[in-house]
């Protein structure tokens, strides 16, 4: 990260700063003029009807929207006071710094362990083979911090896709930190479960707040307003109303907001 | 209140009609295969022999054995092998992974496509242009097997893109947020997860050119060579253009040699077959999902 061309004072506690951030799918503008703060290591619901553009700025902020050629976005988006649409950034280290979180649980079809040190390995300096001490204690840690290493110590060799939807939710959560991201950015990462999975991957995405910043993308009001610090209401493309989660859900400044809130959109 | 109706009655009829017709057709598919691999059975295997095998054809190709030319089909088949499966696989790869989906990636793979129907002999041709007369190879194994090589590069395109797409996108995706390049997605992920499939078109594929006679006919078979070949650079016999010889070119053969010959022809691709599917069976084990 280079603090050198910091654009603002008040950049560098910002987990993520946009401004002024157009993204065009095409023809077809998905966002507009987004001006956002997000406050390193809290968790930020990120909330709106669907298609007003939660993934699309989710994923604007690890630039795998890039991966379509016809995506076009303009503005900055800084990122601990770095804007990554500048052209020394390296994109892989984007996608690596900025862990992405999805709806579907997608654990690589390979072992427990091996998908737990799947992104490490990719990142390592050293070339030859991963010393077996540094390799069991980083899957330790990243299991026990996501919560499931008690519940698969004796099976690190089973293939991840037989773990219960939580679990392999848990585990696309885990095989994300040895790779030390800035940002866990999480769309839905709930909704593929039944209730009880719901509140265990709530209860760890509160467990890694302080630690990392966390965005949540939610259709779940309760969800939003029980896991999150802050809370954005976004409505076609736009960014409507941030505060704090508390405060949004309690007096809403916009009559949009509101209906929102209680139920009044799709 | 469960009893059987007139419409379930007409429905189920006609669905055992479909499966009898389905059933029907599918026997008209195997019947055949069944009789000739009986015949060949029947009036070649009394030639199998050891001597058969592993001696020279000696009377003028009327008696004797096979065994240069079922040496040289090997060879054959190796050489060809060797030739197109790194460069059909590598471009399968960058068509698949790599090759942005605009007009000229579309433009190739139809191209591949249309390429598999070319007529081997119209390869023939372009293998002694090509390899035996510009790159002066001479008639040799080496020119022979590289016109099958570039007969079954199409084939070997399409089974190993096939092979390709059948892994899940969503494995490519988790890899890319991840920051893995193309080539750590291809190798960690895609290739693993694709192998035993590539693996298995491919040598179907390709053991298919051992029963190919146009292509080699001029470009590195012999009718008549008692040696067995030494490296590339040599002439050979095949199998499959000794037995286009003996059946149509020789007086006086007698009636089981040239159905030993077929017979020990379609073994070899058999035994090639039950290979790749034993090792597509064994790769599968493997697999983490
Ligand atoms: N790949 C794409 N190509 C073209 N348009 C797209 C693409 N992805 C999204 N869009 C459009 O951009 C808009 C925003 O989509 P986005 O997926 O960001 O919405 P969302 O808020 O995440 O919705 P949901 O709650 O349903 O997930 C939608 O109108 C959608 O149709
Ligand atoms: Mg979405």
């Amino acid at each position: 990260m280079g603090s050198a061309n910091t654009p603002l004072a008040t950049a560098t506690s910002l987990a993520i700063m946009t401004r002024d951030l157009n993204l065009w799918y095409g023809d077809f503008q998905a966002l507009f003029d987004v001006d956002l703060d997000i406050k390193s290591g809290i968790i930020t619901a990120l909330i709106g009807p669907s298609g007003c553009g939660k993934s699309t700025l989710l994923r604007s902020v690890n630039r795998i929207t890039e991966r379509l050629g016809y995506v076009r976005t303009g503005g900055s988006i800084h990122v601990h006071g770095k804007n990554i649409l500048d052209p020394d950034v390296e994109l892989l280290q984007v996608r690596r710094q900025n862990g992405m979180v999805f709806q579907r649980p997608n654990p690589l079809p390979l072992s427990i362990r091996d998908n737990v040190t799947f992104g490490y390995r990719l990142h390592r300096e050293e070339r030859g083979r991963l010393a077996r001490a540094e390799r069991d204690r980083i899957v330790e840690e990243s299991l026990t911090k996501v919560l499931l290493w008690d519940a698969v110590k004796d099976k690190l060799d089973q293939p991840a896709i037989e773990l219960s939807l939580e679990e392999q939710q848990k585990l696309c959560i885990a095989r994300l930190l040895p790779m030390r991201p800035q940002l866990l950015l999480m769309d839905e990462p709930c909704s593929a479960l039944d209730p009880q999975a719901t509140s265990a991957i709530e209860e760890l995405i509160w467990d890694l707040r302080g630690e990392y910043t966390v965005v949540l993308v939610t259709h779940n009001m309760a969800q939003a307003r029980r896991a999150s610090d802050e809370c954005i209401f976004m409505l076609m493309g736009r960014v409507i109303e941030h505060s704090d989660t508390g405060r949004m859900f309690v007096t809403p400044t916009h009559t949009e907001t509101a209906d929102y809130i209680e139920g009044r959109y799709g | 209140m469960f009893q059987r109706t007139a419409v379930n009655e007409r429905n189920t009829r006609v669905q055992m009609l479909v499966r009898l017709l389905f059933g029907m057709m599918t026997a008209l598919l195997v019947l055949p295969v069944l009789i000739i691999l009986g015949l060949l059975i029947h009036r070649g295997g009394p030639a199998l022999s050891m001597e058969f095998l592993f001696d020279e054809p000696s009377n003028g190709m009327t008696a004797g054995g096979i065994m240069p030319a079922l040496v040289g089909t090997v060879w054959l088949v190796a050489v060809a092998l060797i030739a197109s499966v790194p460069i059909g696989v590598a471009a399968a790869l960058y068509l698949s992974e790599y090759a942005k989906d605009n007009w000229l990636t579309r433009a190739i793979n139809l191209a591949v496509i249309n390429l598999a129907g070319v007529p081997s002999i119209v390869h023939a041709l372009f293998g002694v242009g090509a390899f035996v007369l510009f790159f002066k190879f001479g008639t040799s194994i080496l020119a022979a097997s590289l016109t099958l090589a570039v007969m079954t590069l199409p084939v070997v395109i399409v089974a190993t893109r096939e092979s390709l797409q059948a892994v899940p996108q969503a494995f490519r995706e988790a890899c890319w947020n991840m920051g893995a390049t193309r080539w750590q997605t291809i190798r960690k992920v895609v290739l693993p997860n694709s192998i035993s499939g590539i693996l298995t078109g491919v040598i179907l594929e390709v053991s298919r050119t051992a029963g190919e006679t146009a292509p080699i006919m001029f470009t590195g078979a012999a009718f008549f060579l008692p040696f067995l070949p030494e490296s590339v650079y040599d002439q050979t016999m095949a199998l499959s253009l000794h037995l286009y010889v003996v059946t149509t070119q020789v007086p006086n053969v007698p009636e089981h040699l040239p159905y030993g010959v077929a017979l020990v022809l379609i073994l070899m691709v058999l035994a090639l077959n039950a290979v790749s599917i034993g090792f597509r069976t064994w790769l599968r084990g493997r697999k983490k999902w």
